[in-house]
């Protein structure tokens, strides 16, 4: 065989792949992984295999029988008896009314129905000619009626011919399932008696796959998407197998074309009805269907529970803004007082604060008077002038809190030495911090 | 007693291929290692399966065929599938215009007056006999031709047919004076023609078999593979055939028949049927090659002359139906062998019924286009689809023609033709330009082992150390829908659709019917093995093979092109 040359590259070998002699097995072929074939022994190619499998062995009977059944088998074993007994009122049909014969049953295989494959029915069709040719009965003496054979040819020519198959699937009522009664329904199993009559029916849907009824377990999903499909239901099914026959004839093309109408007619007229039936077979089978019931009323309560929860939650709401609204109200209300006693409060050290302004200078100016304005004896008017002014001007210079301050030193004090050394060291300070000048001062100036 | 004279010894044998079919016979030889398909004293290259009586005179062939006609009642055809079948499993329905099978004891005869004289007594001759007496024809016609007398054949034979059906083939021809060297299945002498050619490279395969004959239809899908045949799956169908087309001409020409005649039909008569069968046969093979034809039959019921045409497009409407039961029936085996159209390298037509140039292009439209659909009305150099077999099996003769008798039965045994076939491809991992993981199969799934198989693959651009990795693979068939058309709001659109008209709508589903895309690809399995070769140089291929013994166990060897050494693993069973 010639080498394969490929267009593609192979893969970098990944970094710190390693392993001995740059091999590493990893897996095998399994037994699994073959099928014993037959080669076929023909071509030079096998006879070099041939060559290479016999190491000049011999092999026996006994090695090909088993060799054979190792093998693999691709040719289907057929011609076995035909299973399906033959019904002798089938046997005497007459073939000219064979459209009114059930075709299935007449190649015996009336248990697959529309089911049956292509592959199926040849098979059939093979085995009923193998026992039915006339020609066969004929050699054998016996009657060379050959009636039946002819159903056998006509059920053939019909279920082979996809077209045909499909016109007389579509009329072959032994297929259809009847839907239940209302006595059945009381003792059997609601899914299992109307399932059957959706899988008969489903063998005229266009689409595929096509939904099943289900059982009590199938999801809502499941359910609603059946009974969508089904109301919606494409169907193939055709009518025109139940046809008048046409003239087949030059001469009377009226009546051809009459009898073509009238079938065309018949054949919407049945389709329609066939539609109507199957909507008719709906409306029963979701009128008993529990679980539509069960979803209803599911979805019934669960519309009430979302209906109370909102309503809950509504109220909850409600309560919740009234409560957030009192809460506010309350808290401006106390904003309100508490702004309205800080304000008390502050007209009231505002007072005191004044008061303390004014006691303090009257500690100022006692203190003054008490060191009897630092001369011995009685004062000079103008001696007491100037200390006063100069205490008045600390206190207009100085801030109440200096003045509280000043106040406190000069508590107490007796001697006026004592006094005049805390005012000129205040008179020092006021100046030093420039509130007070140098030139304003009296009879503290150093 | 027989047995010295019916095998020669491989020096003293002259070999040709034989098809015995059940309609045509084929004859054919080998010169040069090429095969030639023989024609017989009428010119005949495709030789009617049928035996004729005439006063005690014996015909075969062409001539036989004439006789259908005329002579019915000792006229034998289509017996080459009752032979070695007891009558109950016989079906007779071809045999109606000519000599019946009857039973006798079980098995098939046929009854015919062989011998001269008004009052000769008609004999009662089995099926085997009959096969002789026309494989003799054969034979003679054979030798004549080579001027020298034929002792040996391959013969060609249906897959299904079973050990008694084969060893009464092989006693048919040993009284006939012929030693079947070797029995090969039809489809199998059809690929091993198209192989021979010379221009043909061997090449692994999947290769579909259609031979559509004139009763049955046979079907078979064959994986070819490094020369080795083995066929995956078959179909037999016994509904479609050239049969099935001679009835649709039949019919349509005994309507018309009947409408000129005042409603005569000509089929209800035997001989007018049988008149009607041979012209239709002629007419359709006539379509084959021109797009118009006659039919036209002298005295065909009640005296009345007949004379119409039809052309090739008529034809294939009225055979619609049939053609396409071709195209189920040929997707039907494909999916029987586990395999989808996209599959298939190969479709060999073969049998006379291949010869219609619509079947060929029916076939070439559920092929993918990557597909040979080897039929003479596709490609050109097709071999004559009736001259396949009878070519496979000429070339099977000279190449085995050496051998022993002995050792011909052993070689072709079960117990060799009897092996593993790996389920999963076996390949090596590349990466495509844009990066992705490409599986690269090496072996094919279906190849028997043991079985080696190489392929050379490019290292990186740059060179360097590469991987190797082993790794098991099969395909898939990928399927893309259609992107919906761009065309907005589709449920508004199917909603106004009941206020369009009816044309409106159906223009439209026209336009949206779009084909679905299928393709297939490999999808990586197991791994089972990684190697490396080291320093590759700048644009170095490497050379991977693959070995896969009887027991399972896998060899790897690899190494750079060109380069010495490389890496060597094994995988245990
Ligand atoms: N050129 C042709 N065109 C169409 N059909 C043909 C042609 N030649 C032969 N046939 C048909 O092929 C059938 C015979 O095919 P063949 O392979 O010889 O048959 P079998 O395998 O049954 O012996 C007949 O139905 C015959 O009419």
């Amino acid at each position: 065989m010639a080498t394969a040359l490929v267009s593609l590259s192979l893969p970098s070998l990944p970094e710190g792949w390693a392993a001995e002699k740059d091999f590493k097995p990893i897996g095998k072929i399994t037994k699994d992984g073959a099928t014993q074939r037959t080669i076929e022994p023909v071509g030079p190619h096998f006879l070099a295999h041939a060559r290479r499998a016999r190491h000049k062995r011999t092999f026996s009977e006994d090695d090909r029988i088993q060799a054979q059944e190792r093998a693999k088998n691709v040719e289907d074993v057929d011609e076995g008896e035909i299973s399906e007994p033959e019904d002798p009122m089938m046997l005497q049909r007459d073939a000219k009314d064979w459209k009114n014969q059930d075709h299935y049953k007449v190649l015996g295989i009336s248990k697959y129905r529309y089911k049956a494959t292509e592959d199926q029915i040849k098979r059939a069709h093979r085995k009923k000619v193998l026992k039915h040719h006339p020609d066969k009965k004929a050699a054998a003496g016996r009657s060379d009626d050959d009636n039946f054979f002819k159903c056998i040819q006509k059920a053939t020519e019909v279920l082979l011919d996809p077209v045909k198959r499909r016109q007389f699937d579509s009329v072959d009522e032994e297929a259809d399932v009847e839907p239940p009664t209302k006595k059945q329904l009381q003792k059997g199993n609601f899914y299992k008696l109307w399932g059957s009559v959706f899988k008969a029916e489903g063998r005229f849907s266009k689409n595929h796959p096509v939904p099943q009824l289900g059982d009590d377990k199938s999801s809502k999903e499941d359910v609603e998407n059946f009974y969508n499909f089904w109301y919606n239901f494409d169907s193939w099914r055709t009518f025109e197998y139940l046809d008048e026959d046409v003239p087949d004839d030059n001469e009377n093309r009226d009546q051809k074309r009459h009898v073509e109408r009238k079938n065309a007619n018949a054949r919407k007229k049945k389709k329609a009805e066939d539609n109507a039936r199957l909507r008719k077979l709906l409306d029963d089978c979701s009128a008993g269907d529990e679980r539509i019931k069960r979803f209803r009323q599911e979805a019934n309560a669960a519309k009430n529970k979302k209906r109370l929860e909102k309503e809950a939650a509504e109220k909850k709401a409600a309560e919740d803004a009234a409560a957030k609204k009192e809460a506010e109200e309350k808290a401006a209300k106390e904003a309100e007082e508490k702004a309205k006693l800080d304000r008390e409060a502050g007209k009231k050290a505002k007072e005191a604060a004044k008061n303390a302004v004014k006691k303090n200078k009257r500690v100022l100016r006692g203190s003054v008077k008490d060191a009897n304005y630092f001369v011995s004896g009685d004062a000079a008017p103008a001696t007491i002038d100037a200390v006063l002014g100069d205490v008045e001007l600390v206190q207009g210079k100085a801030d109440p809190d200096e003045l509280a301050a000043l106040a406190a030193k000069l508590n107490g004090l007796k001697l006026a030495d004592d006094i005049k050394s805390v005012w000129t060291e205040e008179f020092k300070r006021l100046v030093a911090t420039g509130k007070v000048k140098e030139s304003e001062i009296k009879a503290f100036s150093s | 007693m027989s047995d010295t004279k019916t095998t020669p010894a491989p020096g003293d044998r002259t070999v040709i291929g034989v098809t015995f079919g059940n309609s045509n016979s084929s004859i054919a030889y080998t010169v040069d290692d090429k095969a030639e398909v023989i024609a017989n004293e009428d010119g005949d290259r495709q030789i009617p399966t049928i035996l004729s009586y005439v006063d005690g005179e014996e015909y075969y062939g062409q001539q036989a065929k004439a006789f259908l006609v005329r002579n019915s009642k000792n006229t034998v055809a289509y017996f080459r599938d009752f032979l070695g079948k007891d009558f109950k499993s016989i079906d007779p329905t071809h045999n109606h215009a000519s000599v019946h099978p009857e039973d006798v004891d079980g098995s098939v005869s046929f009854t015919l007056t062989d011998e001269e004289g008004e009052d000769a007594t008609p004999s009662t001759l089995s099926v085997s006999e009959i096969s002789t007496r026309y494989l003799r024809r054969l034979v003679n016609s054979a030798s004549e031709y080579l001027g020298k007398k034929v002792t040996s054949a391959v013969i060609t034979i249906p897959t299904n047919f079973n050990d008694k059906q084969k060893a009464a083939l092989i006693a048919a021809a040993a009284a006939a004076d012929l030693e079947v060297l070797q029995l090969i299945s039809e489809p199998v002498a059809a690929v091993v023609a198209y192989d021979a050619r010379p221009e043909v490279e061997i090449k692994d395969k999947i290769v579909v078999v259609a031979d559509l004959g004139g009763t049955r239809s046979d079907v078979t899908v064959v994986a070819s593979r490094g020369g080795l045949y083995t066929i995956l799956a078959t179909a037999h169908d016994y509904d479609f055939a050239g049969a099935t087309l001679d009835k649709v001409l039949i019919d349509h020409f005994a309507k018309e028949f009947a409408k000129r005649n005042q409603g005569i039909d000509p089929r209800e008569n035997a001989r007018s049927l049988a008149k009607l069968k041979f012209e239709a046969e002629a007419t359709k093979r006539a379509l084959s090659l021109s797009t118009n034809a006659n039919f036209s039959i002298e005295s065909l019921a009640e005296g009345i002359d007949f004379s119409s045409t039809i052309n090739r497009l008529r034809y294939e409407t009225i055979a619609r139906s049939v053609f396409e039961g071709f195209n189920r029936l040929v997707e039907s085996v494909i999916k029987k062998a586990g395999l989808d159209v996209l599959d298939v390298d190969e479709v060999i037509l073969s049998g006379g019924t291949a010869h219609t140039p619509r079947i060929a292009a029916n076939f070439g439209a559920i092929f993918p286009e990557s597909t040979n659909i080897l039929a003479p009305s596709t490609t050109p150099a097709a071999i004559n689809p009736s001259e396949l077999q009878a070519r496979g099996a000429a070339l099977q003769a000279s190449l085995i023609q050496e051998y022993e008798a002995e050792d011909i039965d052993q070689s072709t045994h079960a117990a060799v033709t009897t092996v593993p076939h790996i389920t999963n491809a076996i390949g090596v991992l590349s990466v495509s330009q844009s990066g992705d993981e490409v599986f690269v199969p090496v072996v094919f799934p279906e190849t028997a082992v043991p079985a080696r198989r190489t392929v050379i693959v490019a290292a990186p651009k740059n060179g360097g150390d590469v991987l190797i990795k082993i790794v098991e693979g099969n395909t898939h068939i990928k399927v893309t829908q259609p992107q919906p058309k761009a065309n907005g709001d589709n449920s508004k659109a199917a909603k106004v659709e009941d206020a369009n008209s009816d044309e409106d709508s159906d223009f439209s589903d026209d336009e949206e019917e779009e084909e679905e895309k299928r393709e297939k690809v490999w999808k990586v399995g197991a791994t089972l093995a990684e190697a490396a070769i080291r320093g590759v140089k700048k644009g170095g291929k490497v050379e991977i093979s693959i070995n896969v013994n009887a027991d399972l166990a896998v060899t790897v060897t690899a190494r750079e092109v060109g380069a010495k050494g490389g890496v060597r693993g094994q995988l245990n069973a």
